[in-house]
């Protein structure tokens, strides 16, 4: 059993926005180049050109479909796409910690992010079985579970120019969906954010507290039948005329006034 | 700090040096940052200071170090030693492979140069290998537009000067409402996901008008699912809605287009339809201030909207009224169309009047004073914050051209065009399309042609004919068949070549296409066609090279392989002569650099031609004692000169002082400048020259000083394309080219010189297939180059075809079932997947998953290959037989595009196959199998 500290510094993490996210895959794959560059194993793909391919990903983009509830005496609302990235949420409770056997996987204290010490890693699995939200991946080839490092060798590595001293996804996303910063810190970009848009956690009821924020996606289709916009605009297309004879009354009104 | 805390290197070094230069993992041409640890390639990321991505970078881009390193990269040139198609090569030396090029190639251009066919698919040196092409001598040329967006590109141009993507983009910093039609993903991908962050992130809304709800759509704040196909008589009824309401921005109107201009109403005369004119050429408007016909580019005019000309007992309008005519009608009101597209009657009024809300009443003016091209100075810059963006989706129709026309012609009647919040061209755009180039056909043996391949036509007499009326090119571009086929037809070169109509050629010649498999429709056919031999045994086509740098389904169908390099290992312009990279408030243009070299016998395609075309003694690639004039690809980017002082780069061109920008003469030392400013060069317009681009006098002149053009191009946007109307006269028996008879009806409907909408679906037998299947690429794969890349397949290894709802409960399908799809062309037997977020009458599937076996060294048992397919097997480039005889080309009438949307199907349930039907044999790999693990790191 590992123990994780009371509390920490700084809470550093992301904010993902999913009002935005277009589903590109673009932060997944700049993740992968990067951290099968940089920080402990590199992330390997077995079968990479044959019939099963499969790869460690320290962050996964996942579509769900939702439907809204019809409601009453309204046409069926529109059916929605959600993509979802997922990676670590570097939670203040973290039970991936905790339920190590080695104390390889632990919370660091100044900024609070989860990380696995790849050297004391047994590759026994518990901490992907202990994570709600499946964040976690072994490594098929170095036998080593691999997770997101929240890019710990970019963040404050002084090689790099300091704008780009942030998470590799988060330099990278074509739609500016993802947000990183300091959720200690009240006015940070990160807490604004989530305080503005209602940032959410990720299945809070298992208690977890991760400090990931997900910006829900604004309400959509408001311009379709049965929403609030659609009789306010109706002024906007009164007729000036019926037809081509009374438009050119028009036209030539309008023209002499302008 | 705890103890069990360990202390790890927060500063590990990055990389011993980065290099900058263009990504090619697809058409976007974002800058990147390529990470080298011991020369080797270690990670790529986006260049912060590049105007196309300014940093972000898609997973495309920051895959393309697997590219780099698949094992699918062809190794040597290659001649073939079986039959055709069954993948048996020989490895040869470049000087054996540019011989036989050269052998077969030299008797063709000393006796018939039309004989070779040079068409070079998903290209970005097309002003290059045109060059190639002419020098040649051959009319037989064109690039792969013809397949993907030409009506896009052609309607823009005809209409406006200038279309999206490449030609303009919304106003981003000021756009309130954002609406996108029917996109292809690849097309200005990073710039469009960029731009709508950026207007999310302060409120502005996004409507999305496509069948299918993913990506942009996904993230759209109002979905429309439109009937595909439908886009056309959708926007006309909004139009229709616009003008009766009088939100319509009639200063604009009236200033900058031709909706004051006045058409020859004179029913009997050669010239009924066309725009009066005066001496000079200058089309006719009447002054309000004066009643006089008056040119509209006269100072003080005042251009009267609702004026009638009368004259000689003939009434002249205006286009105007034309249109009041025409759009007022019923048959546009949203109640009349609404069954057709899709969408309620509700909803099509609801849409107009957000875009009339935002248009007028959320206008705003910029406080940039400037003066327009009639001398009058306007203190500010009035803007109108709606935009519109559009791809392929519909422009792939056979109803394209006029349905991007009418979307042009709803953003003008607004205003939006070139205003703050609006769309807003960019560098070398706007440009009229009488700028452009004609199409040139006329072929000497032993000579080049007589000008450019390409260009716009403005009339029967710039048609490509030959003196008996027969088509001067293979692909039958600028013919009556297809008479704006601004890019040529690339769909149609096989077939024709095939069929010997309108001549046998020698020697198929082809570069970055891959057509044996995913950019042919009828793929089977196309493979038939390509290795099919008379009565003699020989070949029907009797020779093909083929260029590419990877294994793909194509090479095995090539008699000779010209391997290229990846795009890390060579030299490339992205040039303003070509598709640029501009921004719309800067002129921009980019390089690529060897940043590693190739580690296998491959040579950039471009320096190969530099070579061969000296070898064939072309005029533009030999200097005057006969030796090679351009040692290669980076020798020609630097001293070939268009005309005197524009070369394919813009920057650190050769002063007087030093360098400069736009004009200038050759700099031995211009690539080292690129690549010392980070692979790409840009001039900013100045403040007050950056809008009403077209009419803005600043503008132009900073134009001409940068070479855009040699004299200031100020025009009026055509709401009324007057050329089309010549083809019409031509067609109603005015003038002495003439149309065949059998096109006469065609060309009268179609060619109308005001947008209109006609329904493609009773040609592709809707009564019978009345299901719609669509195509579209995934963000993170471009074409079939995507399989190849270790990381890239694992986001897509294969492709369901996805159902709505309705059609599942239908068909008593439940997801992972497989289900029979059939056109009138042929049939698949495919996975489905269940979709609800999608038009309730379509299917769709990404595009180019599926692979043939042996193909891309992958593994014969790969998804691609097993449950990945292709639609193209459902798609014929022939329309169904119509019982008349003859060949319809299943195209746009107008400019030959591709109408790869309007396919129709039905769909049933099957007993699920082993795996995706047609399952086509492997055909052997040049490069024999990937390795099964991948596990490195560069360095260690």
């Amino acid at each position: 059993m590992t123990t994780l500290p009371q509390s920490t510094t700084r809470k550093l993490g992301l904010v993902i926005d999913l009002d935005t996210c277009v589903g590109c895959h673009a932060c997944v794959i700049s993740c992968k180049g990067w951290n099968t560059e940089n920080y402990g194993a590199p992330l390997s793909d077995t079968d990479a050109y044959g019939a099963d391919p499969s790869g460690t990903f320290l962050n996964r983009v996942h579509s769900f479909e939702v439907k809204p509830p019809i409601l009453k005496d309204q046409p069926a609302p529109e059916a929605q796409l959600i993509h979802f990235p997922k990676s670590c949420l570097h939670c203040e409770d973290a039970p991936c910690v905790t339920v190590c056997p080695t104390g390889a996987s632990y919370k660091r204290v100044e900024d609070g992010i989860v990380l696995v010490n790849e050297s004391d890693c047994i590759g026994c699995g518990l901490c992907a079985w202990a994570c709600p939200y499946g964040a976690r991946e072994m490594d098929a080839v170095e036998k080593v579970m691999k997770k997101c490092t929240l890019c710990v060798d970019r963040i404050y590595n002084e090689n790099l120019p300091e704008e780009d001293r942030e998470p590799a996804c988060v330099r990278t996303c074509p739609a500016g969906a993802r947000h990183f910063g300091d959720f200690a810190d009240p006015d940070s970009n990160v807490s604004k954010l989530s305080a503005e848009r209602g940032g959410m956690d990720l299945m809070p009821e298992q208690g977890t507290k991760p400090v990931n924020k997900y910006l829900p996606p604004r309400p959509k289709d408001t311009l379709s039948e049965g929403a609030g916009d659609i009789d306010i605009l109706a002024p906007y297309l009164e007729p000036v005329a019926q037809e081509a004879k009374g438009f050119l009354g028009w036209l030539d009104k309008t023209l002499e006034k302008l | 700090m705890p103890k069990d805390q360990p202390d790890i290197n927060l500063s590990p070094k990055v990389s011993d040096e980065v290099r900058k230069t263009t990504c090619y993992m697809c058409a976007c041409r974002c800058g990147i940052n390529v990470h080298l640890k011991d020369g080797k390639v270690a990670y790529i990321e986006g260049n912060r200071d590049h105007p196309v991505n300014q940093g972000v970078l898609c997973a495309k881009g920051s895959a393309g170090i697997m590219q780099v390193n698949a094992p699918s990269r062809l190794q040597n040139p290659l001649k073939r030693v079986g039959p055709r198609g069954s993948g048996e090569f020989e490895e040869i030396s470049w000087d054996e492979a540019l011989q036989i090029a050269t052998d077969w190639l030299e008797p063709i251009r000393k006796e018939a140069p039309e004989k070779l066919a040079f068409f070079t698919g998903r290209d970005q040196s097309q002003s290059f290998t045109s060059f190639f092409a002419q020098n040649f001598g051959t009319p037989n040329y064109a690039a792969h537009g013809g397949f993907c967006s030409v009506n896009m590109a052609a309607a823009g141009i005809y209409t406006m000067g200038g279309a999206f993507w490449e030609f303009g983009q919304p106003d981003w910093d000021h756009t309130k409402l954002f609406m996108l039609f029917g996109v292809a993903e690849d097309h200005d991908s990073n710039p469009i996901k960029m731009g709508i962050g950026k207007i999310k992130a302060r409120g502005a809304r996004v409507v999305g008008v496509n069948p299918i709800r993913t990506g942009y759509n996904a993230v759209a704040d109002d979905w429309v699912g439109i009937t595909p196909g439908t886009d056309g008589l959708f926007i006309l009824s909004m139009v229709h809605c616009l003008m009766k309401a009088g939100k319509i921005d009639l200063t604009y109107l009236a200033q900058y287009t031709n909706a004051p201009c006045l058409v020859n109403g004179d029913e009997k005369s050669p010239e009924y339809g066309l725009l009066l004119r005066d001496e000079n050429g200058k089309e006719l408007v009447m002054d309000r201030a004066t009643g006089k016909l008056t040119p509209f580019n006269q100072k003080g005019v005042k251009p009267d909207l609702a004026a009638t000309h009368r004259h000689a007992g003939i009434s002249h309008k205006t286009v105007m009224q034309h249109m009041a005519e025409r759009y007022l009608s019923d048959e546009y009101a949203p109640e009349a169309v609404a069954e057709r597209v899709g969408i309620s009657a509700k909803r099509i009024r609801t849409l107009a009047a957000e875009i009339a809300r935002v248009a007028f009443d959320e206008a705003f003016e910029l406080d940039h004073e400037w003066t327009d091209f009639r001398g009058k100075t306007h203190k500010t810059m009035q803007g109108r914050p709606v935009s519109f963006h559009s791809m392929r989706g519909i422009s792939a129709h056979a109803n394209g051209f006029q349905t991007c026309r009418a979307l042009h012609v709803l953003q003008i009647i607004l205003g939006t065009v070139e205003v703050p919040g609006g769309f807003r061209f960019k560098p070398p755009y706007p440009k009229p399309a009488t700028v452009h180039p004609k199409p040139h056909c006329k072929v000497t043996p032993g000579a080049p042609l007589d000008g450019p391949h390409l260009g716009f036509v403005h009339g029967p007499d710039d048609l490509a004919l030959k003196e008996d009326g027969s088509p001067a090119r293979i692909d039958k571009a600028f013919t009556w068949e297809n008479p704006m086929s601004a890019h040529g037809l690339m769909h149609m070169v096989i077939s024709n070549a095939y069929a010997g109509d309108p001549y046998k050629i020698d020697t198929l010649f082809m570069y970055m296409a891959n057509m044996s498999w995913n950019s042919s429709m009828n793929t089977r056919g196309v493979i038939d066609m390509l290795t099919d031999t008379d009565a003699n045994g020989d070949y029907v086509i009797p020779r093909i090279i083929y260029s590419d740098a990877y294994s793909s389904e194509m090479v095995a169908y090539a008699d000779l392989i010209l391997p290229d390099t990846t795009y890390l290992e060579r030299h490339d312009c992205i040039s303003l002569l070509d598709r640029p990279i501009c921004e719309a408030d800067a002129a921009a243009d980019a390089i690529r650099w060897p940043v590693i070299e190739p580690d296998r016998n491959v040579r950039g395609f471009q320096s190969v031609l530099c070579e061969l075309g000296a070898k064939l003694k072309l005029p533009g690639f030999t200097n005057e004692d006969g030796s090679q004039k351009y040692a290669d690809y980076a020798d020609y980017i630097v001293n070939h000169e268009r005309k005197p002082g524009i070369g394919p780069l813009a920057g650190w061109r050769m002063g007087e002082n030093g360098t400069q920008s736009g004009r200038g003469g050759v700099n031995a030392s211009q690539l080292d400048n690129y690549i010392e400013n980070g692979g790409f060069f840009v001039e900013h317009i100045p403040e007050g020259a950056n809008y009403y681009k077209p009419w803005n006098a600043a503008y132009q002149d900073w134009a001409v000083g940068m070479g855009l053009y040699d004299s200031p191009q100020p025009y009026l946007f055509s709401l009324y394309v007057e050329p089309m109307r010549k083809f019409q006269l031509a067609a109603e028996g005015h003038g002495d080219r003439q149309p065949p008879d059998h096109l006469r009806a065609r060309i009268k409907a179609t060619m109308d010189p005001l947008p209109i909408w006609y329904d493609p679906a009773p040609e592709n037998l809707v009564d019978d297939f009345p299901i719609t299947a669509l195509t579209q690429r995934p963000m993170a794969m471009y074409h079939s180059w995507g399989s190849q890349n270790a990381w890239l397949r694992q986001l897509h290894g294969h492709n369901p075809l996805y159902l709505p709802t309705k059609l599942m409960t239908d068909n008593n399908l439940t997801d992972g079932d497989w289900a029979k799809v059939t056109s009138p062309h042929g049939e698949i037997t495919v996975p489905v997947l269940e979709m609800a977020a999608l038009n309730e009458n379509t299917v769709w599937t990404w595009n180019a998953i599926g692979k043939r076996k042996g193909a891309w060294a992958l593994d014969e048992n790969a998804p691609e290959a097993t449950r990945g397919f292709l639609l193209n097997h459902l798609i014929h480039e022939l329309l169904p037989p119509k019982g008349d005889g003859l060949r319809w080309a299943n195209s746009d009438p107008i400019t030959g595009q591709a109408a790869w949307f309007d396919l129709k199907v039905r769909i049933e349930k099957a007993t699920p196959p082993a795996e995706s039907q047609p399952a086509m044999a492997p055909i052997k790999s040049p490069v024999g199998k990937g390795p099964s693990k991948l596990s490195w790191k560069v360095g260690k």
